[in-house]
């Protein structure tokens, strides 16, 4: 690995691959650097070495994974597989763990693919030992070919759920139950947005086929759930569930919980590009151009980390912002650049007619996005309670800073990931301000947890 | 909980799992080996000594931390499976749990 390159780019899921491809098509010297030992982020996850058979249950947009990686080694970028990135700043210096050895290496460009993760919501029960993100589920069946024995729960709302039904469905996994906690409300908000939609019908019809192959093959999927609760002594026993006035109850070992996804956000943050509270999304992401630009020089976004549009989208925004980072390294004039964007953008664009449909049917309302149940974890890791960081707001402490300093919540290993949007909900309806409003827990490197160990391997040429 | 798919690889390794010499499947995580495994946590939590199990498998979450070759607090889902690997429940902040498998 060298200290310095042209191009460096974090993230080896579809923005990461498609910038990487372009960049060093065009002659600049590029690294990409990402955490897992293989390419394909996790839309792609193990897309080179899963088999015949389980690509195929996962379905086409999985297999389109495939063209990307293979270009992807086609080309002359460097790539340095499980890698960790645990800090970035506004000099564009980044700080990383391969290895075992920590390095600070530079760039003159920086692009931040990180993608997204699952937006962690929490409910009674949540911290059960059975309880996992459907994310977690696909990921499991993806990069080890395993699935439920004893049958699953999904439950939530976003298109990741149906589409975890489906592969589940042609795995042969016994579903017990759908329940979807989608307001119905959503349906008539979402309405308006519908003609647009139809421009990039594809993915309407490709949902609603899931939809009628679940129903045809009995998968009982229950509309207008509210009250989601995982019930058990120390692993998940049941989930419970109110479904139009009637409480009921579903024996499981295994509940998979998905509630849309959100930018992963924390190298942004701790370099300090400016971030906004996306109304639409739900979410703080990264402020950012037509061309991936932030705040901050020479640090570029795109893909699901920039702002939640989809595995395609996130390809054609990889690319526009690798033509972008050669532009800026005057390695093509800005007229090549704008040339060799038009299909991109075009594409971009058609694929994105499908957002606003997508983010009103599938809004979470404020009232499962900051759970009134004052006993249920929010903090999985310091186990802090609803109760407490509404408690602290009530003695003053109106801002999710202040309540982290106060409560330790967002302080321990994950280091708020897992909580920081359910805080600014939670700080936001107990002080009666709206979320917009709230702060996003200030990111500090290291953003992951390192070792004193790991930190002392830095060389001494990079400390000094 | 889990189990394998019909099209899964059959080639195993061998791994310490908590003290017992197993045999696993090659090329998977270490937290997908647990599930595998039956064993229902990873870890107990350092506040109320409750039982955590993988929650994101995406190396977010932190909940799948466990004692892996001796070193505590690593994230068993982004660590495959080696030859010989020793893997341990963590309890709290650090020191392996000794306990029987599916406990």
């Amino acid at each position: 690995m060298d200290n310095h390159y042209q191009l460096l780019i974090i993230g080896a899921g579809p923005a990461g691959l498609a910038a990487a491809t372009t960049a060093s098509r065009l002659g600049v010297s590029c690294a990409l650097l990402d955490e897992q030992p293989e390419p394909g982020g996790q839309i792609y996850r193990s897309i080179e070495s899963v088999s015949g058979q389980r690509a195929q249950t996962l379905g086409s947009e999985y297999l389109r994974g495939k063209q990307l990686a293979k270009a992807f080694r086609d080309c002359d970028a460097a790539y340095f597989p499980e890698t960790q990135v645990w800090s970035l700043n506004n000099q564009r210096q980044v700080g990383i763990l391969h290895k075992e050895e920590s390095k600070i290496i530079t760039a003159d460009q920086i692009l931040v693919a990180s993608g997204a993760m699952e937006r962690p919501v929490p409910f009674p029960g949540w911290t059960l030992p059975g309880v996992m993100q459907a994310g977690a589920g696909q990921i499991l069946f993806k990069s080890a070919g395993m699935i439920p024995d004893d049958g699953v729960v999904l439950a939530g709302s976003g298109p990741l759920l149906l589409l975890l039904a489906w592969q589940y469905m042609h795995a042969g996994v016994e579903i017990k139950a759908i329940l979807d906690v989608t307001p119905l409300s959503n349906h008539l908000l979402a309405l308006p947005k519908l003609p647009k939609a139809l421009l990039a019908h594809q993915y309407l019809s490709k949902g609603l086929a899931y939809q009628k192959e679940l129903r045809r093959a009995g998968v009982k999927t229950k509309i207008g759930v509210s009250s989601l609760q995982a019930n058990g002594e120390e692993y998940l026993e049941s989930v419970s569930y109110n479904h139009f006035s009637r409480q009921q109850t579903i024996e499981t070992d295994v509940l998979l919980t998905h509630f849309g996804v959100i930018p992963h956000i924390w190298l942004t943050q701790s370099a300090g590009c400016h971030h906004i509270w996306d109304k639409h999304q739900q979410c703080w992401r990264p402020q950012h151009d037509e061309w991936g630009k932030t705040s901050i020089d020479g640090i570029l976004v795109a893909g699901d980390g920039a702002g939640i549009n989809g595995a395609r989208s996130a390809e054609h925004a990889g690319r526009l912002a690798g033509l972008q980072a050669v532009y800026a390294l005057r390695v093509i004039t800005r007229q090549e650049r704008d040339e060799q964007a038009v299909n991109d953008r075009k594409w971009m664009l058609d694929d994105r007619h499908i957002r606003p449909f997508l983010e009103a049917y599938f809004a979470i309302p404020d009232e499962i996005l900051a759970t009134p149940d004052n006993h249920t974890i929010i903090c999985r890791c310091e186990e802090v309670t609803a109760g407490e960081i509404r408690n602290a707001v009530k003695n003053g402490h109106g801002d999710s800073n202040q309540v982290k300093f106060l409560t330790r919540c967002g302080m321990g290993p994950c280091q708020g990931r897992q909580c920081a949007n359910a805080v600014a909900h939670i700080v936001a309806d107990a002080g009666g301000a709206p979320v917009s409003d709230q702060s996003h827990f200030r990111g500090r490197p290291p953003v992951t947890p390192l070792t004193l160990a790991q930190l002392a391997s830095l060389s001494e040429a990079d400390t000094q | 909980m889990f189990k394998q798919f019909s099209d899964s690889t059959t080639n195993t390794i061998e791994v310490v799992l908590n003290g017992q010499a197993i045999q696993v499947t090659q090329g998977i995580s270490v937290a997908a080996m647990i599930l595998a495994q039956g064993l229902r946590f990873n870890r107990t939590t350092p506040v109320s000594n409750s039982k955590y199990a993988p929650f994101c498998m995406m190396g977010v979450c932190y909940d799948c931390l466990m004692v892996i070759d001796g070193k505590p607090n690593q994230r068993a889902c982004s660590i495959r499976v080696k030859q010989g690997m020793k893997i341990d429940t963590q309890q709290g902040v650090g020191p392996a749990l000794r306990t029987s498998v599916g406990g």
